[in-house]
């Protein structure tokens, strides 16, 4: 699905990402964990195409084609979704109007005829079902004054809208609580399918309770320097970061 | 007398035309550059005017001569030579193209975008029609209905003779002619314009839209238009044209009067899209206007502009709010790209008692352009209760463009209430890589964050002249990101 090899990115002078390597078979589940400034958000970040970020070195391929030669919409449009860590509020622009010009992007790129109302509407209500959307977030801005719940359900709920083959969810359980996160986590997983594969950036095992990942990787200074399975993930629920930045620098 | 003295006038002007190099033939018909009586004098009589309407011209143009071009807009433009202009141009036919070929293909393209339907796009590029037998029916039976009702609208020179009561009663009542440099000019030498009378407790039936006079295409430059509403009337008038209609007229020095008589209630729409100039500002229009509606008790008056057009716009709808619980509202959205400068905003007089006015502002500023909102509350001391509400917000879509805001809010009751609230941002670079990210292209996640934050306006107008305008915003906008 997704095979990174030696990426390397920075801003400015400042590198981030010092040789990422990473590779995600179509249907699996990885997480990715790390210390605060490891480079998890600049990861999510280059992968879906942000230009604040310089590419150093490095290639990512994605199911055959080079994602880093596409822009942003090219790599949306291709089946790559990023769910932001912070969604972005659009004054005057009602959600369900916004995701009408996302579907309908990606209905251009697969060369199909713009969506028609009727099954556009169905589709909004069987997915929204899904995270529990109701109506009223349906037709109000886009996350303009959400609460940081309602937030990250628009973001799951404009995944399934989108049903892309790779997603990235960007520290998805930060500012949730345990309602809202099952909400969100069972979203994620009634996704779940042998052809769609996911990236789990968090910081907390909790979220790893209800997404349950195949491979675990850490991350620390732009590297991952460990992976495993979800044992991974509670062990350093337990022991935190600092075993394994000794365990590297020794 | 009055004849007399107009038939000296037509025989004094036809010795002198000559003198004057006009020549009269089948293509042209145009007054040799230049401003004076004489000039003032053959626009009347071209016109066939009664002798008051050439009195009130000679006398605007009196007053206008003694007066000088404001300088404390927020505008940097070379001031035009009023004697280098030619200030009669009419019957002007354009030229005729034979097919939609002839026609600017970047003007087509324009056009498409904006989904102007291929009939009206020969219309607007002065393409030869074959239906044009069906569009004056069409016109005709809007005419037809409306006259049922009682309703006039017609052009000012029809309305000068056919409704000369009328006319003098209300012409210049709302903006007098000394009011400023452009309204007297204007009164001076307007050539066309419309005239349109709601009698009581009608309420007009349709939109009225210079769309519909297809004989009034191509007056543009000095327009005057009058819009009475009698007691309990209500009507909605449209004015522009979404087209990038390419007008060779630097200079436009246009007048709108609107008067609600009580219990009336006028909405008042633009859209505004003149020539801009190319990316440095060069041969675009000047859009000096002066718009301004009076209110009687219980009336309302209601502008709403959408202006993307012109080099230079210099433009404050106003209501003067009389009667008492009378309303006004002005609602706009004002987009400047490249070179283009925009001094607007609007004037809300408080002079009745529980006099209510809204303002809604919204600028966007792209490429070089300045953009200013300059608007004027003004609550006198007979306007117990008086409550206004401003909100001024201005998007920068670069950082090479300005936005700048002149709020004036002068009370003299204690019992007023005025609240403003004003706000600047830059596009958010987040927000366009949120789009792109969900697989919207760029020049589409521009056109949505700008029509969102534009919203508020555009709900203003009404159905059909609101898609247009969205488009319009975007295809103003192409590219500007920055």
């Amino acid at each position: 699905m997704i095979n990174i090899k030696e990426l390397q990115a920075s801003i400015g002078d400042t590198p981030i990402l010092k040789s990422l390597n990473l590779e995600i078979k179509p249907g699996e589940v990885h997480a990715i964990m790390g210390p605060n400034g490891s480079g998890k958000s600049t990861l999510a970040s280059v992968l879906a195409g942000r230009e604040d970020y310089d590419i150093t070195g490095g290639s990512v391929d994605f199911d055959g084609q080079d994602l880093l030669e596409m822009d942003a919409t090219e790599r949306a449009r291709s089946g790559l979704f990023l769910a932001f860590q912070y969604p972005v509020e659009i004054p005057g622009v009602s959600n369900i109007n916004f995701m009408r010009a996302a579907v309908n992007g990606k209905r251009e790129h697969e060369g199909l005829e713009p969506i028609k109302g009727k099954d556009f509407l169905n589709l909004v209500k069987e997915k929204a079902s899904l995270v529990e959307l109701d109506g009223r977030l349906r037709n109000r801005s886009v996350n303009e004054g959400f609460s940081g719940g309602e937030k990250k359900r628009n973001e799951i709920f404009q995944m399934a809208m989108l049903e892309p083959r790779f997603a990235v969810l960007d520290e998805t359980d930060s500012g949730l609580d345990i309602d809202a996160l099952r909400i969100v986590a069972n979203g994620v997983n009634a996704m779940r399918s042998p052809e769609r594969s996911f990236l789990v950036i968090t910081h907390y095992q909790r979220l790893l309770d209800y997404i349950v990942p195949d491979f675990v990787h850490i991350l620390v200074d732009g590297k991952i320097v460990m992976s495993g399975d979800k044992e991974l993930a509670l062990k350093l629920e337990e022991e935190g970061y600092d075993w394994i930045k000794e365990d590297v620098s020794a | 007398m009055a004849y007399d003295g107009n038939d000296k006038v037509l025989e004094e002007f036809t010795g002198k035309a000559y003198e004057f190099g006009f020549t009269t033939d089948i293509e042209s018909d145009k007054a040799p550059a230049g401003l004076n009586e004489d000039i003032i004098r053959l626009i009347s009589s071209k016109k066939e005017e009664p002798e008051w309407m050439l009195q009130y011209r000679l006398e605007a143009f009196k007053i206008w001569q003694k007066m000088e071009e404001p300088d404390w807009p927020h505008l940097h433009y070379k001031k035009p030579d009023y004697q280098a202009i030619s200030y009669y141009s009419a019957p002007k036919q354009k030229k005729q193209l034979n097919s939609m070929d002839d026609v600017d293909p970047e003007m087509r393209k324009t056009m498409d975008k904006l989904g102007i339907s291929i009939e009206e796009q020969k219309r607007l590029s002065g393409v030869a029609v074959d239906f044009v037998m069906d569009s004056v029916s069409v016109a005709t039976s809007f005419k037809e209905k409306l006259g049922e009702l009682g309703i006039i609208f017609c052009s000012m020179s029809e309305a000068v003779k056919e409704h000369p009561d009328l006319i003098r009663k209300y012409l210049g009542s709302v903006v007098p002619t000394k009011d400023n440099f452009f309204s007297a000019l204007n009164a001076a030498v307007f050539t066309d314009g419309s005239f349109c009378y709601i009698p009581k407790g009608v309420r007009c039936p349709m939109e009225l839209s210079t769309y519909f006079r297809i004989n009034e295409s191509g007056t543009g430059q000095f327009e005057r238009t009058l819009v009475v509403a009698d007691e309990s009337s209500y009507v909605s008038y449209l004015e522009g044209c979404t087209a990038p209609q390419r007008d060779e007229n630097q200079l436009h020095a246009a007048v709108v009067e609107l008067v609600a008589l009580d219990e009336a209630e006028i909405k008042y729409s633009t859209v505004q899209n003149w020539y801009p100039g190319d990316a440095e500002g060069k041969g675009g229009v000047f859009n000096f206007v002066t718009k301004r509606g009076i209110c009687h008790r219980r009336s309302k008056i209601s502008w709403t502009q959408v202006e993307t057009g012109s080099a230079v716009t210099w433009k404050y709808p106003s209501c003067i709010l009389k009667g008492d619980y009378s309303v006004g509202e002005f609602y706009s959205v004002a987009v400047t790209n490249n070179a283009q400068q925009a001094d607007t905003g609007t004037k809300m007089i408080h002079l009745g008692k529980n006099t209510h006015s809204t303002i809604i502002s919204k600028g966007i500023s792209a490429g070089k352009s300045h953009n200013s909102y300059r608007g004027l509350v003004q609550v006198m001391p007979s306007a117990e209760n008086a409550r206004n509400f401003s909100q001024c917000d201005s998007l920068l879509m670069t950082d090479t463009s300005g936005a700048h805001t002149f709020p004036y809010i002068e009370v003299k009751n204690p019992t007023a209430k005025v609240e403003h609230e004003a706000t600047t941002s830059k596009i958010g670079e987040d927000q366009i890589f949120y789009c792109l990210q969900r697989g919207i292209d760029e020049e589409q996640a521009i056109s949505l964050i700008v029509n969102g934050y534009a919203k508020e306006v555009l709900n203003q107008l009404p159905m059909e002249f609101a898609v247009e305008a969205q488009k319009l915003l975007s295809i103003s906008l192409e590219g500007s990101v920055g």
